[in-house]
């Protein structure tokens, strides 16, 4: 007896441990989150772009022009190109991840982009599609004709773009750019390193224009026009164009994300605001509060003392499943927290069936621990059978869904797998426990359950 | 008990819904939305006042969107319905929907689907509920494996099929209404719903099946009907109360919950309540009423 109630103990310090780790790593919850150690820090719910705010772009890979067997590689390498790209925005944990076409997908290879906190969907798309060009031009040739151009203040001026031409080096040829500071000056400055080829057109270039200046050009503008003085054979280039640290930092992030491997298109894109995110948060919260209650009041109501034992092991229940979603981690949607509350529901669904199996048991006449320990033996059979169509239609739902649906799956799953647990063992050990109540009427009342006396 | 003497009243009753539903649906329709069908759907609120929706709509108009829905939305907001939009489509709306930049407004959500997205996904929902009904069946004829008499155990099955289809067809007849008089759009979710209801519903079903037979097995009553009988009393008060703890936060999620998943919760707040329903007064009473007719037959 001593050692059920002991363990009973046990389960209890467990469960108000975990229910204090929920809430100290929640920022919103503690106050004083800054100053916790990394554990506590690292582990704040995922939010779903629905509640967080944000962008969700979807892009569909044309890779029509590569072969069979590449399209894995040529899609990975994309998705790194991509996320090298986003990872320069600054967004906290974005997500960039690829969609095979298979049969169900009807063949298209796709690309999920999900991107936190960022509601200006046009600029994101806009950094995404950018592959910066980088251009080497050289001086042109003297004797050709150049424009003056009048501007309307009546400044004549030689167009700067008719200066140069020009040549076949490109960012094409680059095999990777480093973020360098000036000895003497402390700029920031962004260096080049060509590829063999790349090399070997540098080099040429350097050759033919001795004294002259080599432009290098960036998306179509000018960024630094140094004079050659000597021939570089090294591959390596240097340029200092005025930069201010995170500008050179950008360019070197750009340039070494590189181009494209397959050619993309834009095929979906969703925007929440920060706002509408908060507000479905916050009411997600109301809900499954005001509905745990619910279920709280009902059980103590019909069920009395044992109804008051599955409470409990509800609040464990839901500090597990809370603990879970920080710890695997799951991230929360709309349809996720949907999902979450109603296996707050089933979980009661456990309870209900043993408690009955207990009742039928009081009224055969058996003592209360005698009918405990029936009751939940028998009531087994029916909690496997009345989850396991719930299981399956999760598992479906998670195989075949859309993150969307997957959330909701997720949650409903795994809270049906936990609840199954934690209904059985937990409850078991708390009803054994207090069954030290005795065998009075009051006892027996309190075991009983509904109108009944 | 009153469950098998009254059972025709009752399985009327379900009959009744059925057609109901199925009258909705053929009348009303379901309001296929963006998910499926792809198009954009903004979402505007103006700092202040929102301009005259037929002003809007003419500028609207002059766009060449094709057929763009204007319906005002809470106090001050407006959701433009639309066929998807590219980005300079998309800033040109806000512009135009802002009267170029003489109104201040914040976009609240912006959605756009391409059709082959949608086209996905739909044939991506249908392989999912195909999958489910037939994962579900197999289960149900797995459950009810072992003969017993005097109902085959693949009547038991049947009638737990027929249960789920009465199950499904009442949320769906009731989707069809509230997507005529409130808008409400056939999306990712709807589809959620009804594979949830699939797996919810069936399984009160099979519980109270399992009671029946252990009963038969265990020889409770002398005839059938008062076997079943037996059964429905000891087990209906599980029934109604496993199902009311999930209708209880089912209806918190409508009534408290995110605007997004309300139309859901309603959905499985009707699927639980007929899916308890049929597994109480419709799966045993039909099996009783099969029995019935089979002892005639002899």
């Amino acid at each position: 007896m001593w050692k059920k109630r002991i363990l009973a103990l046990i389960i209890l310090i467990l469960g108000a441990g975990i229910a204090c780790f929920v809430f100290k790593s929640e920022p919103k919850l503690n106050s004083n989150f800054e100053n916790q150690n990394s554990f506590f820090k690292h582990s704040p719910f995922r939010l779903g772009l629905d509640l967080s705010g944000g962008s969700h772009l979807i892009y569909k890979a044309d890779v029509s022009a590569i072969g069979a067997g590449e399209v894995s590689n040529s899609m990975n390498a994309l998705r790194d190109v991509i996320e090298r790209r986003v990872n320069l925005f600054g967004v906290s944990e974005p997500v960039v991840q690829i969609q095979e076409g298979g049969f169900v997908s009807g063949g298209e290879e796709k690309l999920i982009v999900d991107l936190p906190g960022v509601t200006d969907v046009e600029k994101a798309t806009a950094m995404i599609g950018q592959t910066p060009l980088l251009e080497f031009k050289t001086e042109a040739p003297k004797d050709q004709p150049q424009q003056l151009v009048v501007d309307e203040n009546g400044v004549a001026k030689v167009d700067v773009s008719q200066q140069f031409v020009g040549t076949e080096l490109t960012g094409r040829y680059l095999k990777k750019a480093i973020l360098e500071f000036d000895q003497n000056t402390r700029e920031p400055k962004v260096g080049l390193q060509f590829d063999d080829k790349g090399t070997e057109l540098f080099a040429q270039i350097t050759k033919n224009n001795v004294g002259k200046i080599v432009a290098i050009y960036l998306d179509g503008a000018p960024i630094s026009t140094p004079v050659v003085r000597e021939e570089i054979t090294g591959g390596i280039a240097q340029i200092s164009g005025n930069f201010t640290p995170t500008e050179a930092k950008q360019l070197v992030g750009r340039l070494n994300s590189g181009a494209l491997p397959v050619p993309i298109t834009l095929l979906s894109k969703q925007t929440i605001g920060a706002s509408l995110g908060d507000n479905a948060m916050n009411s997600g919260v109301k809900a499954a509060i005001i509905g745990f209650l619910l279920v709280a009041l009902f059980l103590i109501f019909w069920y009395r003392l044992p109804g008051l034992v599955a409470v409990l092991s509800l609040c464990i229940y839901i500090v597990i499943i809370l603990t879970l979603f920080k710890l695997l981690p799951v991230t929360l949607t709309a349809a996720g927290i949907a999902g979450f509350i109603i296996s707050i529901g089933i979980a009661v669904d456990a309870n209900v069936l043993i408690f009955e199996r207990v009742k039928e048991e009081l009224r055969s006449g058996r003592t209360i621990t005698d009918s405990v320990s029936t009751g939940f033996s028998r009531a087994w059979f029916s909690i496997r059978d009345s989850n396991t169509s719930s299981i399956i239609t999760a598992i479906i739902l998670f195989w075949f869904g859309t993150s969307l649906i997957k959330g909701f799956a997720l949650t409903l799953g795994m809270g049906v797998l936990v609840s199954m647990l934690s209904a059985i063992t937990i409850t078991k050990i708390f009803l054994s426990a207090i069954s030290f109540i005795g065998e009075s009427k009051f006892a027996r009342f309190l075991f009983s359950s509904g109108l009944s006396k | 008990m009153f469950i098998i003497k009254y059972k025709k009243i009752f399985i009327g009753i379900s009959i009744l819904l059925v057609i109901l539903s199925i009258v909705s649906l053929s009348v009303f329709g379901l309001n296929v939305g963006i998910d499926f069908k792809g198009g954009a759907l903004t979402e505007v609120v103006y700092k202040d006042a929102r301009p005259i929706q037929v002003d809007l709509s003419v500028s609207l108009e002059a766009l060449n969107f094709g057929s763009v829905l204007l319906q005002p939305t809470g106090d001050t907001g407006y959701i433009v319905k639309s066929r998807d939009l590219n980005e300079t489509e998309h800033s040109l709306l806000l512009k135009t929907l802002s009267e170029d930049g003489k109104v201040s407004l914040e976009e609240k959500s912006f959605n756009s689907i391409g059709p082959s997205v949608g086209r996905e996904l739909t044939k991506k929902a249908i392989v999912a509920i195909i999958l489910v009904s037939f994962a579900i069946i197999l289960f149900i004829t797995y459950a009810f494996r072992k003969v017993s008499k005097p109902v085959s155990s693949w009547k038991y099955g049947f009638m737990a099929v027929i249960s789920l289809l009465h199950d499904v067809i009442i949320p769906v007849g009731l989707f069809s209404m509230l997507s005529h008089y409130y808008g409400a759009e056939l999306d990712t979710l709807f589809v959620v719903a009804v594979l949830t209801i699939l797996g919810l519903s069936v399984s009160d079903t099979i519980v109270i099946f399992d009671r029946i037979r252990e009963n038969l097995k265990n020889r409770v009553g002398t005839s059938f009907n008062e076997i079943v009988g037996k059964s429905l009393e000891q087990s209906y008060v599980r029934s109604v109360c496993t199902s009311l703890t999930v209708i209880l936060v089912l209806l918190s999620l409508v009534f408290f919950g995110p605007t997004s998943t309300k139309y859901f919760a309603l959905m499985l707040t009707a699927g639980m309540f007929f899916g308890t329903y049929s597994s109480i007064f419709l799966a045993s009473p039909l099996l009783v009423l099969m029995e019935e007719l089979q002892a005639k037959k002899k």
